[in-house]
C-alpha cells in the first residue's frame, strides 16, 4: 500500500472542517483563533501535497506566505483582544456584538 | 514505512484537533494545538517539504503558539468554559451539520480533482529533499523578491498596528457601551466601571 496524495486531502478537508466547527461553536476568541491556525494549517497541507504531486515548488512557496500572513493575522487578532479584554475580562463573542457596530 | 509515518501523524493531527475544539480550558486548547502543529510538520517532512518542517515546528509552534500562552496567562482567561451551556438554540448541531457537509464536499473535490489535475505545471521544479532550501531560497529571493518585500511591509504594519492596539492609554478605562443582549438579559455589572467586577457571562 501506498500513500498517495489523496489521502493528504482527505485530511486536510478533515482538519478544515475541524477548525471550522470550531470557529463556530466556541465563544472563547482565543480559542476562535486557534480554531482559524487548524484552518490554515489544513490548508498548508494540502498545497504542500498538491505541490508534491505536481513536482512544483509553488505549493511551498504560498505556504511559506501563507505562514508569514498567518502570523501577521495572530499578532493584530490577539492585540485586539487584549484591548478588549482590558475593559472587560472574561468577555465572550457574544458580548462583544456591539463591534457589528 | 510511508504507510506507518502517514497514519502516525494524521492520528497527531487529528486528535489534536479534537482537543482543540473540545478542551474546555484555553491552555489545554493551545497545546493541542501545539499536537497537531507537530503533527503537521512530520507530515511536510513525509512530503520532502523540510524547510517548511522546520519553520513550522519554530514559527507555529515556538513563536505563535507562545503568543497565545502569554495572552492567555497576562488576561488571566485561563478559567475552564462551561461547555455545557448552549448560548444560541441549535447553534451545535447546525454546526455539526455545517462540519460534515463541508468535509464530505471538500473531500469529494479534492479526491476527485486529484485524478485529473489540469493547468500547466509551474515553472519552479520540485528538487529532491536535501535541495529544498536552497530551491526556496533561490525562487523566494529572484522571481518573488516583491512579495517577500510586501510581507516584510506586513509584518512591520501589524508590528505596529499591535503596539498602537495594546497600548495602555492615560486616564481610566471606559468600559464598552452596554450590549443589547447584556441588556436584555438585565445584568447591571456591565455598566460597572471597575474592570474587575466587569466579568461577562460563561468563560
Amino acid at each position: 500500500m501506498i500513500v498517495t496524495t489523496g489521502w493528504y486531502l482527505a485530511l486536510g478537508a478533515a482538519l478544515f472542517s475541524m477548525g471550522a466547527v470550531g470557529l463556530l461553536v466556541r465563544r472563547n476568541p482565543l480559542v476562535m483563533f486557534m480554531c482559524v491556525e487548524l484552518m490554515l494549517n489544513a490548508v498548508n497541507l494540502t498545497f504542500v501535497s498538491l505541490g508534491a504531486e505536481l513536482g512544483d515548488l509553488g505549493g511551498q512557496l504560498s505556504v511559506f506566505f501563507v505562514l508569514v500572513v498567518a502570523a501577521a493575522e495572530v499578532v493584530v487578532g490577539l492585540a485586539v483582544i487584549v484591548a478588549i479584554m482590558r475593559r472587560r475580562s472574561g468577555a465572550t463573542v457574544d458580548d462583544l456584538s456591539v463591534l457589528g457596530g | 514505512m510511508e504507510v506507518a509515518v502517514f497514519t502516525l501523524g494524521a492520528v497527531i493531527v487529528l486528535s489534536g484537533g479534537l482537543g482543540v475544539l473540545l478542551a474546555r480550558n484555553p491552555v489545554h486548547a493551545a497545546l493541542f494545538l501545539v499536537q497537531t502543529l507537530f503533527g503537521v510538520a512530520v507530515l511536510f517532512v513525509l512530503l520532502e517539504a523540510t524547510f517548511l518542517a522546520a519553520v513550522q515546528v519554530m514559527v507555529y509552534a515556538g513563536a505563535i503558539v507562545i503568543l497565545f500562552l502569554f495572552v492567555i496567562m497576562l488576561l488571566g482567561v485561563d478559567r475552564a468554559e462551561d461547555l455545557g451551556i448552549e448560548p444560541i438554540v441549535g447553534q451545535r448541531p447546525m454546526a455539526a451539520v455545517v462540519g460534515v457537509s463541508l468535509a464530505g464536499l471538500l473531500a469529494t473535490v479534492l479526491l476527485v480533482a486529484v485524478d485529473g489535475l489540469t493547468g500547466a505545471r509551474g515553472g519552479t521544479p520540485l528538487g529532491d529533499a536535501g535541495d529544498n532550501t536552497r530551491r526556496l531560497g533561490e525562487a523566494l529571493f529572484t522571481d518573488m523578491v516583491f512579495a517577500v518585500e510586501l510581507t516584510a511591509i506586513l509584518l512591520t504594519v501589524a508590528v505596529v498596528g499591535a503596539v498602537a492596539l495594546a497600548r495602555r492609554l492615560n486616564g481610566p478605562m471606559q468600559p464598552l457601551p452596554v450590549v443589547a443582549i447584556a441588556e436584555a438579559d438585565d445584568q447591571p455589572e456591565d455598566v460597572d466601571d471597575d474592570p474587575a467586577e466587569a466579568t461577562g457571562d460563561g468563560s
